[in-house]
This record gives C-alpha cells, structure tokens and sequence, in this order.
C-alpha cells in the first residue's frame, strides 16, 4: 500500500518536471527559420552539382579535357569531349555533360581534377518537371552564363566582367572557403 | 493492413504462449509503417492482440553495395559506405578507409586520427538523438524528436561546414581526410560540448524519469545474453543485456586507446536498459569529443604517398569499428588488383533484427513495437 501511494506521488512529480522544462520553452528563442522568406547561408564547403570554372587569362574554361574526372567518378555521371584548337598548346573542352540524375555529389570528381577546373556550384533550387532537365551541358551553361553577363561578347574573349559574375555566385564561397 | 481467415505460415511450431483464442490472423506491419522508420515488412501472426510470432521480411531496399563494392575501385567506393547506414555514415566510411588502410600499410597521420574520432562520435550522437526522437514518436510522444532535431541540426551544422553534405558525408579518405578542420568548428563544437551536457540532463527530466515512459519500457521486451550471442546482436543491444562488448576497447582502433571512457551497460535486458545505454553513451561520447579536442595534433591530414592507382596485395582484409548500432565490419578479399575480389559488410543491424523473432514472442503488439523501437534498426543497412 505504501509503495504504491509512493508511486503515485513520484510517479506525479515526474509529470510536473516535465511540464516544467516544456514551459521553460516558451521562453526560449525560436530555432526555426521560416524557410523562403528566410534563408540560411550556405555552408562555405556546400556540395552542389559541379560547374566549370572560367581561366581569368584566356575567358576560356580552365578544362584541357583530360578526363581524369570521368574516369574517377563512381557512377559514370561525367562525359567531356575535347578537341585540340588550332594554335592551342593544349586541348580545350568542347562538351562537358553531366548526368545529375546519377551524382551522388561526392565530389571525387573535384578532387580528381589536379587543374582546379571544377567546382562545386551553389545551386540548390534544382526541382525539376522532367528528367532530362538534370542531363546538363555544363559547357553551355558556362556560356548562357557568360551571355548573361555581357552580352556583347560573341567571340570568347577575356571579358572581365563575366568572370567577375561567375566569381560573384561563389563569392560567399571565396571569402570563407577553408582551404 | 490485411486480415486473413486461413493462415498461410506454418503454425504447427508456434508456441501457444498466450492461448485463448483459436482464430489466429496475420497482420502486416510494414512495409511503410512509422514504427519501423524504412521499409522493413514484419509479417505478424496474431492471436488478439499477442503476437504468436512475428516474421521480418527484408530486401525491400537491396541496393547491392557489396557486389558495387566489387566493381570499383576501393575510392571510388566511399561515397558508398555513407549510404548503407545513413545515420553513421562516419562510422561507416571509416571502416572502409581503415580496412584498405591496413592492407595496403598506409599510417593516416595523427591530427587525421583524432579529426575521425571527434567526427565519429558527434556522428554518433547525432544518431542517438535521432533514434531518441524517433523511438518516443512510436511510444506516442512527439516532442521530445523537436528536441532532438534541434541539437542534431546544431551537429549537421558543424559537420556540413567541415564536409559539405549533411548526411552522407564521404569525409574520410584512403589515406586521412578530405579536408582539414578550421578553427570555427573546433570552437563550434568545443560549444556544441557545453551546450549538449546540460541537454542530455533536461532529456532525463523530461523523457527517462517520467513515469508514463518508465512503465512503457521497463521489463519489456527482455533480451537474455545467451539470446544475444546466438544471434550475434551487438552495440547498445548487447550492452543493454549486461556484457560489456564495444569495438572501442575490444579491438581499438584509431586513436580511440588513448581516451578515457567507459561502456555503459545495464544488467536489465529490457528495452530500458538499451534506452539507457544509448543516452549514457551521449554522455562519453561527449567525453571523448572533449580530450580529442584538447590533445587535437596539429599537421597534415593526409597520408603522405598514396598512390592515385591503389592496389591491394592479395590476402584477405578485416577491419571493424563501433556504428552507433553496433560493429560494423569489412572484409576485403583481394587479388592483387585495382577492384576488390570479394567485399564483405557484416552490418549489426541485421543481428540485431534477428533476434526479434525469438523476443517478440508471446508480447502485446505495441509491447513489440516498443521492443523493435528499442533495436534502433535502420533498414539499409539490413539490406544493403
Ligand atoms: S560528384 Fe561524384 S558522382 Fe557526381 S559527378 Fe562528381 S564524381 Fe560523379
Ligand atoms: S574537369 Fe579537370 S579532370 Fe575533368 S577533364 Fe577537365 S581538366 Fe580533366
């Protein structure tokens, strides 16, 4: 009989500890952040799908189309074509596909390339409504981008300004990156 | 849900534990049931509400890792390892990186070693506290997985500034790590420390010491060491029943011999003792992350002379550590090629599921539920 009046006022008390620490949260700042209207910025090491990265000295992508990338990645997400350029000491890219359906954002690929060629973009609104929009031409997205950013350029030619936009997108990233 | 007049298992052995009724039908849980957070389908044969005996059907989500393991290079294989059991992925990586490690005699540097262990555990409380939350959704309460998921996103937090996922991480490399820490996730997780012991106290007072859940738990679902062995049940399960078995002090690896801490264990058996178990090893695990931060070594994180083309010689590799759920181990039988002959994942919650047949025995269907909730199984990793 003892015992159980003792368990039932324990058993009480153990209830009211736990309001206790749920009332205390009431008074806690909120955690939660209201997701489109607020944002949180993204982590400086952020994995997103992979983009080429501009040469400032030519206005040319860096890559030379070596394919080292395709062959490191896991799930065969990677083609690049290249082709050697009249006058060019070396190849340069002329198609770089990647099939985002299959990434699994690993980035082996980034670390497999020695020239810094790519990296990994800041997207991350990627929805889609149908498959193909996740086969991307990494190439032509380089040059949608440029054309974005200065229209006026038709040849290919150094043009600050883009690299400075293709630098702005990543700027959060260059100024806390780790390495 | 499905009811059925005729059953389709043989009941001829099932014991008639809690007789009464002669109708007997099979209830579905699974394979999208809450309670078993994947898809694992347990086929229950029911007498009212006791279950006669309760039949887990896995493969829903065999992906095949171990056959993927055997044709790709060993690199190429990490991102793998994060996607077997996705709540260790850490754990998990390491396992690989440190059984081709030791076949192919590559030293990972010190500051690589301690950098894997303070990963590894906050990995591993990330975990627990997603069980926590996620075990107390099927007993019937909801908040304390806000909680949880509040201090675990302080956790992705610091690991995805490190690593740059949130979840399948891929962090460690053959050889060391991806990339070093930076001062702001040291001091980020030196606070996380001191923020989380205070948390692990509030847990109690809300969660282990109310009585509603204490009478939930304690001596349900009782699991017997001998049942434990016959099934190789490790981690917290095994623990839970009394033996002290962690990979960390049977078979230390990495830098974990040169920390303090203990195992817990509880004598019980029931399906407290492994709640128990689990938040206790929040508690050293915390432990650790704090002398690891302290001793942290500076220099490289990378193994000098780890050659771009890795073969491994032939003979036959094991390597295990402690998951959050349990030993985790690899085996690597190697041909002297690029590509593994034969990859082997022992993962522990298998075992540790294969014991629910036998324990579930005779025991109200949400004493069972109870009972699985307390075996932390995540399902890909049962599957593979
Ligand atoms: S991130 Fe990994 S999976 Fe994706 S393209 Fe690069 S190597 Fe392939
Ligand atoms: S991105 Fe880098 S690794 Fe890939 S083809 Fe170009 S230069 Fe080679």
């Amino acid at each position: 009989m003892r015992n159980a009046v003792k368990e039932v006022v324990s058993g009480f008390y153990s209830l009211i500890v736990g309001m206790r620490v749920t009332i205390g949260q009431f008074f806690k700042p909120i955690v939660t952040v209201q997701y489109p209207h607020e944002t949180l910025k993204i982590a400086p090491r952020f994995r997103g799908h992979i983009e080429l990265v501009l040469d400032p000295a030519t206005g040319k992508p860096k890559c030379f189309a070596c394919k080292l990338c395709e062959r490191a990645c896991p799930s065969d997400c990677i083609t690049v074509e290249g082709a050697k350029l009249e006058g060019a000491k070396k190849r340069s890219v002329t198609a770089y596909h990647l099939d985002f359906t299959k990434c699994s954002l690993c980035g082996s690929c980034v670390e497999a390339c020695r020239d810094g060629a790519i990296r990994f973009s800041r997207d991350y609104n990627l929805a889609g409504w149908s498959k193909e929009d996740f086969i991307m031409d990494l190439f032509k997205r380089l040059e949608l981008e440029a054309q974005a950013a200065s229209p006026e350029k038709v040849d290919g030619r150094a043009v600050p300004g883009l690299i400075a936009a293709q630098d702005a997108a990543h700027q959060d990233k260059t100024k806390t990156d780790l390495k | 849900m499905t009811t059925q007049e005729t059953i389709v298992s043989n009941l001829a052995d099932v014991p008639r534990s809690n007789g009464g009724g002669v109708e007997t039908f099979v209830l579905n849980v699974g394979p999208q049931h809450p309670a078993t957070h994947g898809v694992l389908r347990v086929k229950m044969t029911m007498d009212g509400e006791y279950v006669l005996r309760a039949e887990p059907v896995c493969g829903y989500i065999h992906r095949m890792h171990e056959k993927m393991g055997e044709n790709r290079t060993y690199a190429q294989f990490l991102p793998n390892t994060s996607r077997i059991d996705y709540l260790s992925a850490m754990t998990y990586t390491h396992a690989w990186a440190g059984v081709v490690e030791r076949a192919a005699k590559i030293q990972p540097p010190p500051r690589a070693e301690y950098v894997r262990v303070i990963t590894s555990e906050l990995n591993r409380i990330s975990s627990h506290l997603v069980w926590w939350g996620a075990f107390l959704l099927d007993l019937g309460g909801f908040t304390p997985l806000l909680y949880a998921f509040d201090d675990r996103e302080m956790i992705l937090d610091l690991l995805e500034r490190i690593t740059g996922a949130r979840l399948t991480y891929c962090y460690y490399r053959i050889g060391g790590l991806y990339n070093d820490v930076d001062e702001e996730f040291i001091e980020g997780t030196r606070k996380f420390v001191h923020h989380m012991r205070p948390r692990l106290k509030m847990y109690r007072e809300l969660v282990t010491e109310n009585i509603i859940f204490r009478k939930r738990l304690i001596d349900i679902g009782p699991i017997s060491q001998e049942m434990c062995r016959k099934y190789g049940a490790t981690g917290p399960v095994i623990r839970g029943s009394g033996i002290p078995y962690d990979v960390r002090k049977a078979e230390p690896y990495s830098a974990y011999p040169e920390f303090d801490f203990e195992i817990p264990h509880f004598r019980e058996g029931d399906s407290m003792a492994r709640y128990l178990v689990r938040m206790e090893e929040m508690a050293q695990s915390l432990r650790i992350i704090e002398q690891a931060l302290d001793k942290l070594p500076s220099g490289p994180v990378m193994a000098e002379k780890v050659p771009r083309v890795l073969k491994l010689p032939a003979g036959d590799y094991c390597y295990a550590v402690e998951a959050a759920r349990g030993r985790f181990m690899v085996r690597i039988v190697s041909d002297n090629k690029e590509i593994a002959y034969r990859a082997k994942l022992r993962t522990p919650c298998l075992s540790n599921l294969s014991l629910f047949e036998e324990a579930s025995q005779g025991m109200l269907l949400p004493d069972a539920l109870a009972l699985m909730g307390s075996l932390d199984l995540v399902i890909p990793d049962i599957d593979r």
